[in-house]
């Protein structure tokens, strides 16, 4: 299992693989072409149609004018709408910082969260299948429920707070204040971490309990043994929860969008996306507003592809710099 | 989990000791499973109280109002909507089971130049963003009058799902390569091997991304939102649920209570029939190779 590991990170990073054991080629002959056409065609097409073009078209609207809709004529305007974007949009710094908030805040608590979620699964012994369950079920709620029910949980005036107030803590506002807002989105995805739960867990229990056994034996500590034993048995599951959640943060959207959306009922408008106080405007919810409330989209069009790009960079930053730390057992690499 | 071997030894401790080491490993993830289910718990509770009684921060209701979920249909086309989430996520699942499945098994067990590379490309397609390519696919589905219909939710899921060709790529490798070398010195066609040898025998897997792309499908918000968010023939629940709110039921927590839950039920009976797979399916998608 754990070479396995080693090989599925190696996949996810685009490094080279090695073919698996008991996969060597006895007869390396190829397979006729058009079988393989056969066999690929319908992703070929789907491929170009629906990656490749709009790629290549999001490239060309961004350096244009154009405004889905509109009879305006298009025009070319060079690199216009990423001038606007640095210097004339306040927005987009806001939306910027917020989205680098959620990478930075939320996806290591996250990561944290299911790994502890996990350590306390591995720790009892009966009836360990049934608190797997309950600490995953929350995953299974559709985001748009979650958030519905995090609305109404963390209402001002509702359940939480009275909760918190018969212990005299404080109340706060959650998603109607701009301080809170992020921080009650982050306790919506740690709620939600029971994926990553599920992988820290079977990764924990695969570690041979001899090697436990051997550490008492030497005399080490808890912690000790945490770092020595555990957390290199699954570096590669802190390391694959920090890069895939790194990607969906930046992508972040439909939770903020319903949370923001829902407060904002008495406004009745899509221009108030981000409420409260713009602390929930995202990238993405950002990119939606121009691109489909104010149909800007080759404005829209140079945000997405700053966003590929900043995706981009930061997956390669990542797996560049996280090669020391993550450990693979079984010497695969 | 199994033939996990337990540190617990004989009980052979008196029962006050057994009992105090029972709340040691219990009481914290007792804990942390009610944090778990509180906002579940808020949510059914809600549902049963009265319009007057919601959102006030009452726990518990009184007196409890059964109507809601039946109110449920009158407050928004909920049958309608269902239908509609119900075409998305059947359609689009069978769409990417019939094209990813073909593909995965060229990327897993066929032999050409430029595999590698090929799978390199459905990894990029597999982590690009939907925001990236979103805008000129709502430029193209407008001018073809697909805008306002479940078509470009279901008809780009029949040309392969990146995701899930990943998936099923690493299902198959799992397959011994002899017993796909033996039905080709028999003289079978791929198409045959891939029917009779491989599909059987990857069953569970295959489930599991049909699973996967059905949840999928029936939690998506943004393609729906772009897509049919002002349709005259109805929007997805997820999206629908959202537009409750804003239309005229404000602070009916207690009607959006029940349709949530509506919406979340055969999620929840998907999860308890095939428990094993969802659970099995997440561990593989981060560990198995």
């Amino acid at each position: 299992m754990t070479t396995t590991v080693a090989r599925s990170a190696g996949t996810v990073s685009g490094a080279p693989r090695r073919p698996a054991r008991g996969e060597r080629r006895r007869h390396p002959s190829k397979t006729r072409w058009w079988v393989v056409l056969a066999f690929l065609s319908p992703f070929v097409i789907g491929l170009a149609t629906f990656v490749l073009y709009p790629v290549a078209a999001t490239l060309y609207y961004s350096l244009t004018n154009f405004q889905a809709g509109s009879y305006r004529p298009v025009r070319f305007v060079g690199l216009n709408n990423y001038r606007t974007l640095f210097t004339q949009s306040d927005n987009f710094w806001i939306a910027v910082r917020n989205t680098v908030w959620m990478v930075v805040i939320m996806v290591p608590l996250r990561t944290a969260w299911a790994m502890l979620t996990a350590w306390l699964i591995t720790r009892v012994k009966r009836g360990r299948n049934v608190y797997r369950t309950v600490f995953f079920l929350p995953h299974m709620v559709p985001p748009v429920a979650a958030a519905l029910s995090f609305i109404v949980l963390l209402n001002p005036v509702g359940p939480l707070n009275k909760l918190l107030g018969l212990f005299g803590i404080g109340e706060p506002g959650w998603f109607s204040d701009p301080a809170w807002s992020k921080p009650s989105l982050v306790l919506m995805a740690l709620w939600a971490a029971g994926n990553t739960m599920v992988i820290f867990s079977a990764a924990m229990l695969d570690v041979p309990r001899e090697l436990y056994e051997a550490a008492d034996l030497d005399g080490a500590g808890p912690f000790r043994k945490f770092r020595s034993i555990t957390l290199p048995a699954i570096s590669p599951v802190i390391y694959f929860s920090l890069l895939t959640g790194m990607i969906y943060a930046f992508q972040y959207f439909t939770e903020a969008f319903v949370v923001s959306g829902s407060a904002n009922v008495e406004a009745s408008s899509n221009e108030l996306i981000g409420y409260p106080a713009r602390s929930l405007l995202f990238y993405s919810t950002e990119l939606y507003q121009q691109g489909f409330s104010y149909f800007k989209t080759g404005y829209a069009s140079a945000m997405a592809w700053l966003l590929f790009l900043a995706i981009f960079a930061a997956t390669v930053v990542f797996i560049r710099a996280s090669r020391r730390f993550v450990h693979y057992s079984g010497g695969d690499r | 989990m199994t033939g996990r071997r337990h540190a617990l030894g004989r009980n052979r401790s008196p029962l006050g000791r057994r009992l105090l080491y029972g709340l040691a490993e219990h009481a914290p993830a007792v804990a942390v499973a009610l944090c778990f289910l509180l906002p579940l718990m808020i949510s059914v509770l809600t549902a049963f109280m009265t319009q007057h009684q919601a959102g006030t921060g009452s726990l518990w209701p009184s007196p409890w109002d059964f109507g809601n979920f039946r109110r449920v249909f009158t407050a928004m086309p909920f049958g309608r909507d269902l239908l509609n989430t119900v075409l998305y996520a059947g359609l689009s699942t069978i769409g990417t089971i019939v094209s990813s499945v073909p593909v995965a098994y060229a990327l897993a067990r066929l032999r050409w130049r430029g595999r590698e590379a090929f799978f390199l490309v459905v990894l990029a397609a597999m982590m690009l963003p939907a925001q990236v390519t979103s805008l000129p696919l709502y430029v193209f589905y407008s001018h073809i009058g697909w805008v306002g219909t479940l078509k470009p939710l279901i008809v780009p899921s029949f040309f392969g799902d990146a995701f899930s060709i990943f998936l099923l790529r690493q299902f198959f490798r799992t397959i011994p390569g002899e017993l796909t070398e033996a039905a080709r010195v028999d003289g079978a066609g791929e198409l045959r091997i891939l029917l009779r040898v491989m599909i059987p025998m990857t069953k569970p897997a295959i489930a599991a991304v049909g699973l996967f792309s059905f949840l999928y499908a029936w939690n998506d918000f943004y393609n729906p939102l772009l897509y049919t968010g002002n349709s005259q023939g109805g929007q997805t629940l997820a999206v629908a649920l959202t537009q409750l709110a804003k239309s005229g039921h404000q602070n009916a927590y207690q009607l959006q209570m029940a349709a949530s839950l509506m919406f979340l039920l055969p999620v929840l009976v998907l999860f308890f029939l095939a428990q094993k797979v969802f659970v099995e399916g997440i561990a593989l998608t981060g560990i198995k190779g």
